[in-house]
């Protein structure tokens, strides 16, 4: 049984380093700020977890601390994420050529008679 | 096996940093510093696993805390200062 938990420690311990690995590339290769928020939050989020996740599966003992720090970081990083977001859109920092639908622009900074919408911000 | 994925780790941490630096705008740098502390505070468990010390989980937790603070603070900086 403990042979069985080890392996799959391993295992996500593997998938989390591949996925933290990735997210710190797509800060490199993304275009724009918006992106890279994208990777750099989502695909770490992702690899945190599983990698902490791991670790409380191969040494059991340690199992319920890691499980605390695991929730702790699902909880607080889209938080970071989204206040980095809303504070570059207010400052007015632009998009990508490459973006194809902002549905920002159309449903919230503007209402139905065209006029700015001062609430949305 | 463990080497391996230091190694990988520390690859990712040295991507962050070069974004860190050379980032057009100062969001640019608060996004690579949240991924950064992200990767440092699950590198901390996998420490706490190579040493097999008990200590290394509180660092971890206490760390994610303070950056995720720093990083909430940052951005309420550069929302209000423009």
């Amino acid at each position: 049984m403990l042979m069985i938990l080890k392996v799959i420690g391993y295992f996500l311990i593997s998938i989390g380093a591949v996925f933290l690995f990735l997210g710190s590339l797509g800060l490199i290769r993304m275009p724009d700020l918006y992106n890279r928020i994208q990777a750099g939050t989502k695909a770490t989020t992702l690899g945190a977890l599983s990698t902490i996740i791991g670790v409380g599966l191969i040494n059991p003992s340690w199992f319920l601390k890691t499980l605390i720090i695991a929730l702790f970081i699902v909880m607080t990083n889209p938080i970071g994420s989204q206040t980095i977001a809303r504070s570059s859109l207010k400052n007015g920092i632009k998009v990508s050529k490459l973006t194809t639908v902002n549905k920002y622009n159309e449903d919230i900074l503007y209402n139905k008679s065209g006029d700015v919408n001062d609430s949305a911000l | 096996m463990l080497n391996v994925v230091f190694l990988i780790l520390s690859i990712a941490l040295v991507l962050g940093t070069i974004r860190l630096i050379k980032g057009p705008s100062s969001a640019d740098r608060t996004v690579a510093l949240d991924t950064i502390t992200t990767v440092i505070s699950s590198l901390l468990v996998l420490v706490a696993l190579f040493f097999k010390n008990n200590i290394y989980l509180d660092i971890s937790l206490v760390f994610a805390a303070l950056s995720f603070t720093s990083v909430i603070i940052i951005a309420r900086y550069i929302e209000g200062s423009g």
